[in-house]
């Protein structure tokens, strides 16, 4: 059950999100030491915010929706589970949807802005392969992280979903960063 | 309701959300290039945009998810008259969180950079900039949140489905826009 006052809040929150914080400064430093990869591929730099906020949206979705079930019992962790598969197929079909749009998106804008240094196949290329990447480590990561959420006895909705975020941007840095070194 | 169906109806309902989250990441994509002048004003800033980002997308995000696992249990009633007792608790707690994160951001940022003798700003201009940004951002998407997640809902929409995407959408496009407007009101007030 849920805890409702400010002070509940806080508490619950605020270790969890100065930890996560740390976690994200790590990540910048990383970004920060490869901006130059970065400004020699422009298309892959507007890439790189969609790429991260899409892995943390479909882990996002998942998470949350596991959450709900484990709230209202309806949930059991094992692989022939409705909500869980279903979810899981989903996440899938919807990267192997999404991405390859994305980055034909992100080319099509950086070359109304600026110049593209990479062919557009290249780019769809890299955003699909990051995509389908990314989507299942995002299924791995929410289920995983709702599971032990559960079993501890944390709220989901406080500790799941900060979680499964912050760990979907930091893995679609490095898929993207991964991808990119071994093909382009 | 079998696998099949379920995928089925997981994927109907986050198809457009997703897709406008995207559209959204790309648009943040160009306003964050659009910030070369400021994130070189500024040493130590580009450091602190994903933790800022992050943030954005953790407080309210939870925020979302709160409220609509509240909504599915009838804890709460989809209102903006804010007379519920724990929808205005957890609003407060949300901006607490969201402005003292930000400033825990930049000061650890701060150390960090000061530790490894990277080029950095100074701590006044690096939470000046976490202080604005945080609380400006903070208001805006609350009321983002809250109005999303309860009109979902009322529309008999799954606010679950609603809630983390259009977080991590308005959340990156107002963080950055937010960092920069921060950024620059700093950078007239003397920081650096």
């Amino acid at each position: 059950m849920a805890r409702w006052t400010v002070r509940e809040i806080l508490a619950d929150m605020l270790p969890v999100l100065v930890v996560l914080t740390l976690v994200e400064l790590g990540s910048g430093l990383v970004l920060d030491t490869l901006q130059e990869t970065l400004l020699q591929y422009p298309s892959l730099l507007v890439l790189v915010p969609v790429t991260i906020g899409m892995a943390g949206n479909l882990g996002a979705i998942m998470a949350s929706r596991l959450s709900t079930a484990t709230h209202l019992g309806l949930l059991s962790f094992e692989p022939t589970d409705e909500t869980l598969a279903g979810n899981a197929i989903a996440t899938v079909a919807l990267a192997a949807t999404l991405f390859p749009v994305v980055g034909t998106s992100a080319w099509a804008v950086q070359s109304v802005v600026g110049q593209t240094a990479l062919p557009v196949a290249t780019v769809v290329f890299v955003a699909t392969l990051c995509g389908g990447i990314l989507a299942v480590l995002s299924v791995v990561v929410s289920v995983a992280a709702t599971y032990v959420a559960f079993r501890v006895g944390a709220d989901p909705d406080d500790v799941v979903l900060p979680v499964v975020t912050n760990t979907c941007d930091v893995l679609g840095v490095l898929v993207l960063f991964a991808v990119v070194r071994l093909f382009v | 309701m079998s696998i099949r169906q379920t995928a089925l109806e997981a994927y109907r309902e986050a198809l457009p959300v997703v897709a406008l989250s995207a559209v959204g990441g790309l648009f943040a994509g160009v306003v964050l290039g659009g910030m070369e002048a400021e994130l070189a004003a500024v040493p130590g800033l580009l450091l602190l945009v994903p933790a800022l980002l992050a943030t954005r997308g953790n407080v309210y995000g939870s925020l979302g998810a709160r409220l609509a696992s509240a909504l599915h249990q009838g804890l709460i009633d989809p209102r903006f008259d804010f007379a519920d007792r724990r929808t205005r608790a957890a609003v407060a707690a949300a901006i607490a969180n969201g402005v003292l994160v930000s400033c825990f951001a930049a000061t650890a940022g701060f150390a960090l950079l000061s530790a490894l003798g990277r080029d950095h700003a100074t701590l006044a201009t690096l939470l000046g900039i976490a202080l604005i940004a945080g609380t400006v951002s903070g208001i805006l998407l609350t009321i983002a949140v809250v109005v999303v997640v309860f009109l979902g809902y009322r529309r008999g929409l799954n606010p679950d489905t609603l809630a983390g995407p259009v977080v991590t959408t308005t959340g990156d496009v107002v963080g950055i826009a937010t960092m920069l407007a921060a950024a620059r009101i700093v950078l007239v007030l003397g920081g650096g």
